[in-house]
């Protein structure tokens, strides 16, 4: 027990005589780890507002669509046949429908979109009655606009919109349970439109009477139909489509299950999940970087506190389990204020947006995403800090007291290519080479970091290929987008971080190679451009690798979604822009690297 | 770069160097002049911590002194900007240092090279350089040894023959046989006697009397300041084995 709480206060000593090195660490973690919280929380948060949608709206358990089906004539008597059969079947307590539907185009300003015109009745309807949140119901030459779909739009009740070229004023703005949310409308359903018009992603809900419906249906773009079912047991709606879902071709009905709204209702917060979980693996990646670079660059100090405390009796495990334990309380502080802070933060992100009503509730922390997380914050440090705990355990007690300077390493090739360089460059590779595990890690950095910044250049380029210039923005996608942009400060806050680290780590490591090197006659300029070369060449590497990188990731997140090229500019925009402020950040720590006196230096070597 | 004799190649005048202020004031240089001419070998000695190696520093553009000037074959270089005291040390100034200061990842004819390719000459040309001055100290079969892999006196070896890849105007030596064997040393000391004959200009410090004696003059030093002067005839030409009696 003493050998424990001895192990502890040493641990902790150390940790508050390097404060600011351990709060970098707590920071880099703590990202990783609040990432990875909301990742893992999120599941399942939007369960509770489509429940209070459903309940709010008498939302049905199975809907039955005829998209698809309809010939130039419009449904067949066959197919209303079936709607009827489906109406009465048993286990139906009750429905509404079928309602003629409507695919025209929209116009608002300059923005059009497609849209599911679904025709109903003035009066209350006993399965899906939308909950009008603000106006009023449906009433002739007025629409009834899903809200959603409205804040898309940027339309307000009493504006006015064409269908089909038609005048229409906004009287209502209202919720359903019986469509999935805006933009996934046509997900189970299928969707209808005009005919030659691409199929659409986006298309929005709009309610008007009946009589309007029909009428806006053309022999080429016909009217279909919906009718909604109450079942006398919910959960029996699976078994319910399974028995009555024409097999595939026959139609002409296509059963959807509550279950599948459901899922559907949690598109937004599901596409944020496929992007936290793996932004929560490359931060902690590169938390890793940060924690084996930060780690390594106090090797050195590390080493004569080693070498103190094997002087006055300690064993190598006890040397070794004083650094595994202050790395142990940083990632159990990591992973606290990680928790903690994706508890807080998952509140903002698990909107379902605004097709429900009611939110999300409380998110609650469950043991085994605490479990996960502490796990994985303990993962992260204990395999950056093997090396130097395996070194502390090992290096005798006179040489770390020394303070033997472990030799660089060497590449034959890159010395025999640099000396064909100008010298920076020269200088700068030489750099390098010496400890190749930095630049390394900082080209694994890069990589990292290179690769989410081309993830989400290629969703702002595969979301404008599909919305189309003049169309509404999806609110998943504004959702994501904003997370993406949140989740691309991180990364590059994180891999500035690392980028400071290393290049101050090679300034310390490398004060008698530049020493010398400036009394052989390099100037100042020279060996500060050396050190920004030296990180400027790994970092060159990582983004070079980012860009396939890249777009295996977003094929990755997006399980095989559409993927669209981004653009080469942006490309090399980024490419230039992250070299030049690499090049900006190891500016500042070289430079100070440079002033140090060479008489001072060679003197202490 | 061929001087000829009685010629100023180094020239300091009321040369102080000082650390601290007020009551920790330290005086590492204290008011030295000195003239050094081309061809000339000057051995400065003194005790430990009497500001030999500071001194040497100042004169060579490593360090910036307090007071005074210095005049670097004719050049004025006490407010010289620092790209062109770079610029002097690599092409007019060869270091050889105590503790050697090669590169520890580089084989002792890449750290012969090093001061050509950063002076912008050719590989090719610089390696060449470096062969034939490895083959000059005696070292051309050990040229792609790692410092690791050679012996003090070798390495000490390899230290002076990257001093003069850039053929330079004067070599600064900061104690070169103090962490040396008695046979390193005799090593070492043949080598300045070789380079003395060949016309080379040496600045030496060190506080071993036996490499001291090899010098046309001999300065010794006290607090920072030069105490006394003693030109020794002739120098060491043809005699240094039996001067120094090291050779058994």
């Amino acid at each position: 027990m003493s050998r424990v709480w001895l192990v502890g206060r040493l641990a902790i000593r150390d940790l508050r005589h390097n404060l600011p090195h351990a709060l970098l660490l707590l920071v880099a973690i703590t990202v990783a780890m609040a990432t990875l919280t909301l990742g893992l929380i999120l599941h399942g948060v939007t369960a509770r507002p489509y429940w209070q949608t459903r309940v709010a709206t008498n939302g049905p358990d199975v809907v039955a669509s005829s998209v698809g089906f309809a010939g130039p004539a419009g449904i067949s008597a066959a197919a209303l046949g079936r709607f009827d059969a489906l109406a009465h079947a048993p286990g139906v307590t009750a429905h509404s429908g079928p309602y003629p539907v409507a695919w025209p185009v929209l116009r608002f300003g300059r923005v059009t979109a497609d849209v599911m015109a679904e025709g109903r009745s003035p009066a209350r309807a006993a399965v899906d009655q939308p909950d009008v949140v603000q106006g009023s119901w449906v009433r002739p030459g007025g629409v009834v606009v899903e809200r959603e779909f409205a804040d898309a739009l940027g339309v307000h009740v009493g504006d006015r919109i064409s269908l089909a070229g038609r005048r229409f004023r906004v009287v209502g703005i209202a919720v359903t349970a019986a469509v999935p949310v805006y933009s996934q409308v046509c997900f189970y359903g299928g969707c209808s439109g005009p005919p030659g018009a691409r199929p659409s992603f986006d298309t929005g809900l709009v309610w008007l009477t009946e009589a309007v419906a029909r009428s806006l249906g053309t022999a080429a773009n016909p009217v279909t139909y919906y009718l909604n079912l109450r079942l006398a047991y919910p959960a029996s709606a699976p078994a319910f489509v399974r028995a009555h879902q024409p097999p595939p071709g026959t139609g002409p009905l296509a059963l959807t299950a509550w279950r599948s709204l459901r899922d559907a209702a949690a598109t937004v917060v599901v596409q944020e999940q496929q992007v936290l979980l793996p932004a929560s693996w490359l931060l902690g990646l590169l938390a890793m970087a940060s924690v084996a670079v930060l780690a390594g660059g106090r090797m050195a100090a590390g080493d004569r506190r080693v070498g103190l405390l094997k002087a006055v009796g300690g064993t190598p495990a006890l040397a070794a389990a004083v650094l595994l334990a202050e790395y142990l309380v940083i990632a159990l502080g990591a992973a606290a204020a990680g928790l903690l802070t994706g508890r807080l933060v998952a509140p903002l992100l698990a909107s379902p947006g605004a097709s429900l009503v009611g939110g999300p509730g409380a998110v609650h922390l469950g043991g085994l995403t605490v479990l996960l997380v502490t796990a994985a914050a303990i993962a992260i440090a204990g395999v950056s800090t093997v090396v130097p705990a395996v070194r502390a355990a090992r290096i005798s007690a006179v040489a770390a007291l020394a303070e033997v300077v472990r030799p660089p390493g060497r590449q034959d090739w890159l010395i025999r290519l640099s000396a064909r360089l100008p010298v920076a460059l020269l200088l700068g590779m030489r750099l390098a080479t010496r400890r190749l595990r930095r630049p390394l890690l900082s080209c694994v950095s890069f990589a990292i970091t290179g690769s989410a910044i081309v993830a989400v250049l290629i969703f702002h380029a595969s979301v404008r290929g599909h919305a189309g210039q003049s169309g509404p923005e999806g609110p998943g996608d504004a959702q994501v987008s904003q997370l993406l942009l949140m989740l691309t400060v991180v990364f590059v806050l994180l891999a500035a971080v690392n980028v400071l680290a290393i290049t101050w780590a090679t300034v310390l490591d490398t004060r008698r190679f530049s020493a010398i090197v400036r009394s052989l006659g390099a100037t100042r300029r020279q060996t500060t451009a050396g050190l920004t070369a030296a990180q400027l060449l790994p970092a060159f590497a990582g983004l070079l690798l980012a860009i396939p990188a890249g777009k295996q990731l977003y094929a990755a997140v997006q399980n095989g979604g559409p993927q669209a090229s981004p653009s080469g500019w942006w490309l090399l925009v980024m490419v230039t822009g992250t070299l030049l402020a690499v090049a900006g950040l190891t500016a500042i720590p070289a430079r100070i690297g440079a002033r140090q006196p060479i008489a001072a230096v060679l003197t202490e070597a | 770069m061929s001087q000829t004799m009685n010629q100023s190649m180094l020239r300091a005048g009321g040369l102080r160097k000082e650390y601290g202020r007020e009551a920790s004031l330290v005086r590492a240089v204290d008011g030295v002049d000195l003239d050094v001419l081309a061809g000339e070998t000057v051995a400065v000695m003194g005790p430990s911590g009497c500001g030999k190696s500071t001194l040497l520093h100042l004169l060579g553009g490593l360090d910036r002194a307090t007071a005074g000037q210095i005049w670097l074959a004719g050049q004025w270089i006490d407010q010289m900007s620092e790209r062109r005291l770079a610029a002097l040390r690599r092409d007019a100034v060869g270091f050889v240092f105590q503790a050697f200061h090669l590169m520890d990842e580089l084989t002792a004819v890449e750290n012969v090279e090093l001061p050509a390719l950063l002076a912008g000459r050719s590989p090719r040309a610089a390696r060449r350089r470096a062969t034939e001055l490895l083959d000059q100290v005696g070292l051309g079969d050990r040229a792609r040894h790692l410092p690791s892999e050679l012996s003090g006196g070798q390495r000490q070896r390899v230290a002076i023959a990257r001093a003069l890849a850039n053929a330079p105007l004067i070599v600064l030596a900061d104690e070169p046989t103090g962490n040396l064997d008695s046979e390193a040393t005799l090593d070492v000391l043949r080598l300045f006697e070789s380079l003395h004959e060949a016309g080379q200009t040496l600045v030496i410090v060190t506080h071993d009397a036996r490499i001291a004696a090899t010098a046309d003059r001999l300065i010794s030093m006290r607090d920072g300041a030069f105490i006394d002067e003693t030109r020794l005839t002739g120098g060491t030409s043809g005699q240094l084995s039996a001067l120094v009696n090291l050779d058994g």
